[in-house]
């Protein structure tokens, strides 16, 4: 499936679909048409509320889930298209929301993450030890930390492990689904200026899939904005947040909390 | 039982306790140890906050701040082997000293409560209808048809269309935001005269958290029913409510009016927070605030903050602060005078 | 200054403590047992085959701790020597199904969809299926002795411990961290060998305690009925089959001694298992 002809992108998302069958026999359409590209190095929000397919459009570009429609290149390679799934690919690496139940609860630290090393890398032991200290150092986090089990750690730390292990295997895509979103404000914070941190050292690029446009606004020069499954808009972040063109988009923006802002009701809201 | 070593002294404001709707001083919580030869575990260390009748107080705090333990000390709800200490006085009637049957009337008729899930508060097996005239008939406020109606009536007030249908539905027949409305609903039907909301919104979309948001003010207003509003979010909070109480750690660090308190916060926890919040309308490095948010139980004998404050002196890390009035608000921090008009500008600085 | 106090439930602070009394009693009980069943044969004061006509059917005495059956045979030496044969058993059922059972489990949780779905219609199916019923068959089709009802029971065994670890292994293949494996390029054997098996495995170990009382048991019977180890060699279900002759003349004492090891073991195992499970349950 390798096709030599450079691409000028690092991923290419052309006409994503993906429909789900519900018990009752009817169709979910999640994902419809989505296509969008992304830059070695760029990082790009993904923005929308829940049932908007921000997630599943995620899922299925990291392996783990199918699409039923388009394709998706990476690196120059096409990735599984539609109604194939695929192994997944060292270089695309995923941090979840939920800081608690993406470490396995009965792995120290630095037992998983040397774990990873050996899979991928040819590493002795102690350049691998070396190498767990090292990653463990560019999270934040101290030897003191490798030894633990993730019970022992908060959640902000948690997190920085989860994003320890997907920088371990040197990934050139890092899909960060809601990575902040379960985190205190404080921590948050943290965590938000690791991220911004580690683009700036590497070459990584990232998807960041949230529903927190204060956020997006810190990580992606590029955003897109769905609804529904579909793009409703893209662009620069800053023009989408300053200047939305869409309806769903102006909504959106509109009900971001902040100094003077009134909560308002919609008219005739169905819910 | 633990003693309480600060039982003694009574907060100035005691003569106008009277005309408050709700007056929390001093309230202290410990829950029973978690093992066997350990101490137990204080989750409220010193609370005190007021709200007058009509007004709106947002408590703003992260996760082990203690803030959701305080609506339920409020409601009286505490786990099993809690103990509580301090004055908690509704409408000047004493909470604590509540016997049984005055309690259900407290609860049942004069708080109303509003929860993070509202599909966890709601029995999957019963009708909507069933749910919501269930306290007012039972005990003994109004008759069936008459609570139907009442019901029907505030669907319709917050939004929910063909509200006749509506009551005839079960929980899983909604959407979270129409869900979290008919507990809205829910919470005004005996017409309280408080309303504990404990993070509505958190489960929701920003623009379903924004329609929530409207009608609970809406609401509120139109009842001049008082409110306490239960949060981690301090933007929304300082929105929608009239006064702010920030908690960190089982302590109330500041209170003060919300504009007052947002523009320009006094106490270095709640400068931190609004530092660490990232900017929605340009890009700033937020400035976060180093380790991690400590639970009562873990805070030594100083200022509950000192471990993660910029400021901290020797003094902060020996001698806890107590609240005292400045500029109009309420600051538990030893070095407040020190600091300027711009304190978040400063903690940015200290990082 | 008032003070209020929301009295204690008194089960809930005793669940709350770190090793309750009777947690260590059981766990104590169960090791001598499994110790008792290992050095048995090793400690019987008199050999266990050996009968003395002369001193049939005794009570308690000096000579005879536990008295004599109607052999004459030391009933304590016949208890000692009978526990090796009487855990051999039910240890190597729960060996077989807790192995079989842990592993069909994880497979099918990972699989999941129809497969899953078959899997647990036949698990439900062999649950249903009384297991002394089996153990009967198989020794009436491959002959009365040690290996048909041990096979048999192994089967029937299966579902007791593989029902409760899918359930235990779908939560975990739920867990964001199986995926960010995936992610990371692990084969399924290895974050089913190496993740899901590790943190599934104390509830299939606990599991396999409780099912250790249970096959104790109906290997016992099976013995009792005939059907399972044959005379002269010492087991506690023989035994007590052994001792129902001597009911009649008023010697209870070989019926009572075995039925109440069967019934140590059985309650011990039982509440050891009951008791790991909850603390699983707690830790996580």
């Amino acid at each position: 499936m390798t096709t030599e002809a450079e691409s000028p992108h690092l991923l290419s998302v052309r006409d994503l679909g993906k429909t789900f069958r519900l018990p009752g026999g009817r169709d979910l359409v999640a994902v419809d048409a989505v296509s969008f590209d992304l830059n070695a190095g760029e990082s790009l929000g993904i923005v929308g509320e829940s049932g908007s397919g921000k997630t599943t459009t995620a899922r299925i570009i990291a392996g783990l889930e199918s699409a039923t429609a388009g394709s998706i290149d990476f690196g120059g390679r096409t990735l599984g298209g539609s109604g194939r799934s695929r192994s997944s690919a060292r270089e695309i690496q995923m941090v979840f929301q939920d800081p608690f139940g993406s470490l396995d609860p009965r792995q120290r630290i630095a037992a998983g993450i040397e774990e990873l090393l050996g899979l991928h890398f040819r590493f002795s032991k102690s350049a691998r030890r070396a190498r767990v200290t090292e990653l463990l150092e560019e999270v934040g986090l101290g030897a003191q930390h490798a030894d633990e089990l993730p019970r022992n750690l908060s959640g902000g730390q948690r997190q920085r492990v989860a994003i320890a292990r997907a920088l371990a295997l040197e990934p050139e895509l890092l899909i960060l689904d809601e990575a902040v979103s379960a985190l205190d404000v404080s921590v948050q914070a943290q965590i938000l200026n690791l991220l911004i941190d580690i683009r700036e050292r590497t070459e990584i690029a990232y998807l960041f899939v949230s529903h927190d446009l204060a956020v997006v606004r810190q990580v992606c020069e590029r955003s897109i904005v769905m609804n529904h499954g579909r793009i409703v808009e893209a662009g620069a972040t800053a023009d989408i947040l300053d200047r939305p063109t869409n309806a769903y988009t102006r909504q959106l923006v509109d009900a971001i909390p902040r100094p003077g802002w009134r909560p308002k009701r919609r008219l005739n809201a169905a819910g | 039982m633990t003693a309480n070593d600060r039982s003694t002294g009574m907060p100035a404001e005691q003569a106008s306790r009277q005309d408050l709707l709700l007056a929390i001083e001093r309230l202290q919580v410990t829950l029973p140890p978690r093992r066997r030869g350990e101490a137990r575990r204080t989750v409220i260390h010193d609370v005190s906050m007021q709200i007058a009748p009509g007004e709106s107080l947002g408590v703003v705090g992260e996760s082990g701040s203690g803030k959701s333990m305080t609506t339920r000390a409020v409601m009286r709800l505490l786990p099993q082997g809690a103990s509580m200490t301090g004055r908690l006085d509704f409408d000047g009637q004493d909470v604590m000293g509540m016997s049984r049957r005055e309690l259900s009337a407290y609860r049942g008729s004069q708080v109303g409560m509003i929860y993070q899930d509202p599909r966890a508060h709601t029995n999957p097996l019963r009708t909507l209808g069933d749910f919501l005239i269930e306290g007012v008939t039972l005990s003994g406020q109004m008759r069936r048809t008459e609570a139907e109606e009442l019901a029907c009536d505030l669907l319709r007030q917050v939004g929910v269309g063909d509200a006749g249908h509506r009551i005839r539905q079960y929980p899983h027949q909604l959407s979270g935001g129409l869900l979290q409305r008919v507990m809205i609903v829910m919470a005004l039907m005996p017409s309280p005269r408080l309303v504990l909301a404990d993070e509505p919104t958190t489960a929701l979309d920003v623009t379903i958290q924004s329609e929530v948001m409207a009608i609970l003010g809406e609401q509120i207003r139109e009842r001049q029913c008082g409110l306490m509003f239960i949060t981690h979010d301090l933007d929304l909070a300082a929105a929608v409510t009239d006064s702010l109480a920030v908690m960190y750690a089982g302590v109330v660090v500041e209170t003060g009016p919300s504009d007052n308190l947002y523009s320009s916060p006094r106490h270095p926890y709640t400068a931190g927070l609004l530092a660490s919040r990232p900017h929605s309308e340009r890009v700033e490095r937020p400035t976060a605030i180093p380790g991690r948010p400590l639970s009562a139980f873990e805070a030594g004998p100083g200022c509950v903050f000192a471990s993660r404050c910029p400021f901290a002196t020797q003094q902060c890390h020996e001698q806890r602060p107590a609240l005292r009035e400045v500029d109009g608000r309420n600051v538990a921090c030893h070095r407040v005078e020190e600091f300027g008009a711009d304190l978040t500008y400063q903690f940015k600085e200290a990082q | 200054m008032t003070t209020l106090t929301v009295l204690p439930d008194v089960a809930v602070v005793r669940r709350r403590s770190n090793l309750d009394m009777l947690t260590v009693v059981v766990a104590t009980v169960c090791s001598a047992l499994v110790v008792l069943a290992i050095l048995g044969p090793f400690l019987t004061p008199y050999p266990p085959a050996q009968t003395d006509i002369l001193a049939a059917s005794q009570g308690p005495s000096a000579q005879h701790l536990l008295g004599t059956d109607a052999l004459g045979r030391d009933i304590l030496s016949r208890l000692l020597a009978g526990a090796r044969l009487s855990f051999a058993g039910p240890g190597l059922i729960v060996a077989v199904s807790t192995t079989a059972g842990t592993a069909i489990a994880i497979w099918s949780a990972w699989h999941g969809g129809l497969l899953d779905k078959g899997m647990n219609r036949v698990l439900d199916v062999m649950f249903a299926v009384p297991g002394i019923l089996v153990a009967v068959l198989a020794a009436a089709v491959f002959g009365s002795g040690f290996w048909a009802p041990v096979l048999a029971l192994s089967i029937v065994y299966i579902p007791y411990v593989a029902r409760v670890v899918r359930s235990a292994a779908v939560r975990e293949r739920r867990l964001p961290y199986v995926e960010a494996c995936q992610l990371a390029g692990m084969r399924p054997s290895r974050i089913c060998s190496r993740h899901i098996l590790r943190n599934v495995a104390p509830i299939a170990l606990a599991q396999g305690t409780i099912a250790f009382a249970s096959a104790l048991m109906d290997f016992a019977a099976i013995s009792f009925l005939g059907l399972g180890v044959q005379p002269p060699v010492s087991e506690w279900g023989l035994m007590v089959s052994d001792g129902r002759s001597e009911l009649l003349d008023g010697a209870a004492q070989q019926s009572l001694a075995a039925g109440a090891m069967v019934v140590l073991t059985v309650v011990a195992f039982n509440v050891l298992g009951e008791r790991v499970s909850r603390r699983i349950g707690g830790n996580r």
